[in-house]
């Protein structure tokens, strides 16, 4: 008895012995990640004898295969005309299409449309529907369902549609919109999903026309998908047949979820997630957020008030020591509202306006009447890490110019109400990023009487060209107009422009293909098994 | 039956109160569900439409009213992202329970003859030993338990695979043994409580007159700790046990997160982050009826056990 007694008890103490040992380090685990490399090599070699035999069997094989994708927070809705969060805009975009749809370079396509046109006062679209679109439900898209659609999302309140006078059934095939004023980025906002006339249940069983229909949802969970089979366009149809969006709300368990397997992958891993991750068993794509990180001012707060103040600032900030502190020297960095994916508007040169200056900086505080500096406080939301550091790293880099920053961190619904939405903050840190593909999404909200002009930028100038720009049809004359407009938000020094910040894509080595968009979306359509 | 009544009344009492708490709080914290769900596009008009829409525009006590009214009626509202609250909870709830359960069952199962087997060694070598393990497991915290189970048996062993969540509803056997580490998580300080209080318990039974009486009329020591001892000696560890169970409810909030388990616990978490005050509340309100239940049937058990403690 007594012996026994001992021996459970040695077992127990080497456990305590083991268990206290263990050190929270997730990476090092040699024996499972070997263990993990013989699994992949073994499936290489499965799917590469599968390549050599026919196509259609190929072709079984990513019909029956599950991609699982992490997703860091749960979708808020299911009704695409309703839903706001872009982490859920990115999961609908496999099941809903627009008349058009955009691709990873940045242009719109044609989708539930075959084609358009456009009027040459630029007042009046012609959209024809495409012959033989399914819906999920097996129904052919009808002009109906369109007018339909785009009417319930004008009633959502819309700001694009206050501009449309009407939206017509022309006849089965053919659709038309008339525009109170031309605008020349209308068709960019005809993403809006198309559903089925008078359809219910949007908000419960999505039905769509998108390569992906909806299966089922459970909260907090997971949201399935499955292949569509009589999706229109067979060149960009789906290829996995079953797609699981796994919620995973702790982004500490990101690391160990993926390499135990429970998930293929996951957009936007910090540099520090992606440097734990065995690179033998995941491919990482690299690519950016979209979006313009920076240091934003609110231009009615004093000594903010001042564009010299705001000079000084910009001088003193340097974008690429913050981009080696905070994501090992990623990133692109941007001297305007605008990012890099936007080619046509992007303007690089704008990134040596305020090249890192000191002396400058010191003379412009000086004249500005600061010659001792100021302090004040820098509102973070507390849930961005790398807003988080990028402040921190801004906070050392005015030190140097006698200008003290505090750094106070919000939970993310304080910051909308306060920040974003009252108004009631010296300056922030945080990402801007573009709902629809075109330049105005990003620089509409610097006009002195936007509703989204939090940081209460005021230039007579930028209102002006702005205007121009979005009224003239002329694509050349736009452009250039937009480019003004970018110039004078550099030159006014409107926020302190930081960088796009670098996206890391995780993905199992047993998938392959995915693309970064120039805007919120996840095109799974597009993966496909490794071979 | 004056004893039932009076319980009851103060758990009506404790449940108003509650209740009225969590609307009081929501309303002092900061957040808009509105802007929360409209984000950084929502016009000043889209905002006002949907908190109008939400019955946010009404004074707080009118709403308090409102939802009692409902609660009152089983109606738990609508989540401002979800649906129906009652709904959602009804998926959720399962998770929740069968984990705690779990883990409940794993306390009793290993506390009671480990508690009582230090007591009858008392100060033996093993006796030691097992008490300094015992201290160093109540001291490490179930989150931390729970990392050190997933690297060691989800990772090194893989006896499961981390995240690998599965719902009863598709596979029950799956659903089971993956709660497994997780409850032994939860149950873990418990344990190492409960064998802590009943050995003391038992050690100062055995001391007692009634005990050596009972050795004097020719008992074995088996006989005296289990017929007479141990009976005495479980009270207080019932107690423990029952506030354990109320309180592995409430802690699977943490440990839900560590090993992504969709249930209660993240539920509330997510809520409360969307300022989803529906599905808080009701979660919360459920959180504090169990706690009461389980009080209740604590006092129940307390009774049949030893029949002399009264309405008090």
């Amino acid at each position: 008895m007594r012996k026994k007694n001992i021996a459970i008890l040695t077992v127990l103490s080497t456990l305590a012995i083991a268990l206290s040992g263990c050190s929270g380090d997730k990476t090092a685990n040699p024996s499972s990640t070997s263990e993990q490399t013989t699994g992949a090599e073994a499936n290489g070699a499965d799917s590469k004898a599968d390549a050599s035999k026919d196509s259609k069997a190929r072709t079984d094989e990513e019909k029956n295969a599950t991609l699982t994708v992490g997703i860091p927070q749960d979708l808020d809705g299911l009704d695409p005309h309703i839903v706001k969060a872009a982490g859920t805009r990115e999961v609908l975009f496999n099941v809903y299409e627009g008349l058009v749809k955009p691709d990873s370079e940045g242009n719109i396509n044609p989708a539930v449309a075959s084609e358009y046109k456009v009027s040459e006062d630029g007042k009046t679209y012609t959209f024809t529907i495409r012959d033989g679109v399914k819906f999920h439900n097996d129904a052919v898209v009808t002009a109906d369902d369109v007018v339909f659609s785009l009417n319930r999302y004008k009633e959502t309140g819309a700001s694009i549609f206050e501009n449309v006078k009407s939206i017509e059934k022309a006849d089965d095939k053919t659709v038309k919109i008339e525009l109170n004023e031309a605008n020349s980025e209308f068709i960019t906002y005809m993403t809006v999903a198309i559903m089925p006339k008078d359809y219910k249940l949007a908000d419960s069983m999505p039905v769509g026309t998108g390569p992906y229909k909806y299966v089922s949802r459970s909260p907090q969970e997971n949201v399935v998908l499955e292949k569509f089979d009589d999706y229109w366009d067979a060149d960009n149809a789906a290829h996995i047949g079953h797609v699981v969006f796994k919620i995973e709300s702790n982004p500490d368990s990101v690391v160990m979820d993926l390499e135990g397997g429970s998930i293929d992958m996951f957009a936007r891993v910090t540099s520090t997630q992606e440097a734990q991750l065995s690179k033998e068993n995941f491919e990482t794509y690299k690519g950016s957020m979209n979006l313009v990180q920076a240091l934003y001012l609110n231009n009615e707060s004093k000594p903010f008030n001042d564009v010299k103040v705001r000079q000084a600032l910009c001088y003193a900030v340097d974008p690429s020591e913050i981009m080696s502190f905070v994501s090992d020297g990623e990133g692109y960095e941007v001297g305007s509202a605008m990012f890099p994916a936007f080619k046509k508007y992007f303007m690089e040169e704008l990134n040596d306006v305020y090249k890192k200056d000191t002396d400058k900086a010191k003379k412009l505080l000086k004249e500005a009447g600061y010659p001792n500096g100021f302090s004040f406080t820098i509102t973070v939301p507390s849930n961005y890490t790398q807003h988080v550091d990028t402040a921190e790293v801004i906070a050392e880099e005015l030190k140097e110019i006698g200008v003290t920053a505090k750094i106070q961190q919000v939970e993310w619904n304080t910051w909308l109400e306060n920040v974003y939405n009252g108004r009631k903050f010296e300056s922030t840190v945080v990402g801007i990023d573009a709902s629809t593909l075109n330049a105005s999404s990003l620089l509409a909200r610097y006009q002195s009487d936007s509703s989204g002009n939090f940081i209460n930028f005021k230039n007579d100038d930028f209102d002006k060209k702005f205007k121009e720009a979005l009224a003239t049809v002329d694509d050349d004359k736009q452009t250039s107009a937009y480019k003004e407009c970018e110039k004078i938000l550099a030159q006014q020094a409107a926020s302190v422009y930081i960088q796009d910040l670098p996206s890391f894509v995780v993905l199992n080595k047993k998938f392959t293909g995915y693309q970064f968009y120039p805007l919120y979306a996840q095109d799974i359509a597009k993966i496909r098994l490794a071979n | 039956m004056k004893y039932i009544l009076k319980k009851t009344l103060m758990m009506l009492i404790t449940l108003i109160v509650v209740s009225m708490l969590v609307f009081l709080a929501f309303n002092i914290i900061p957040g808009d569900p509105a802007a929360r769900r409209l984000g950084t596009e929502a016009t000043p008009q889209q905002l006002a439409a949907l908190r109008k829409e939400m019955g946010l525009t009404d004074p707080l006590f009118v709403r308090y009213i409102r939802w009692a009214t409902g609660f009152i009626h089983g109606d738990l509202g609508q989540s401002y992202s979800y649906g129906s609250v009652s709904k959602l909870l009804i998926d959720k709830i399962p998770i929740t329970i069968s984990m705690a359960l779990m883990a409940f069952l794993i306390m009793v199962v290993v506390s009671i003859p480990l508690g009582i087997f230090t007591a009858r060694h008392q100060g033996s070598v093993v006796d030691h030993v097992l008490l300094v393990v015992d201290q160093v497991v109540m001291a490490i915290p179930p989150f931390f338990s729970g990392i050190l189970l997933t690297l060691i048996f989800g990772l090194t062993f893989r006896l499961f695979v981390p995240g690998s969540f599965v719902s009863w509803k598709t596979d029950m056997r799956g659903f089971i043994s993956y709660l497994i580490f997780p409850a032994i998580a939860v149950a873990l300080p418990k344990i190492a409580m409960s064998v802590k209080l009943l050995r003391g318990s038992v050690i100062e039974e055995m001391r007692k007159d009634y005990t050596r009486t009972a050795y004097s009329r020719g008992n074995t020591v088996r006989g005296v700790l289990y017929l007479h001892v141990l009976k005495n000696a479980l009270i207080p560890v019932i107690t423990f046990m029952g506030m354990a169970l109320a309180d592995m409810v409430s802690g699977s909030i943490v440990i839900e997160q560590v090993f992504s388990i969709p249930g209660l616990g993240r539920m509330l978490l997510v809520s409360i982050n969307n300022r989803d005050y529906p599905v808080v509340q009701a979660i919360i309100m459920g959180v504090a009826i169990l706690v009461m239940i389980v009080n209740w049937m604590v006092d129940i058990i307390y009774r049949i056990i030893d029949p002399r403690i009264e309405s008090l």
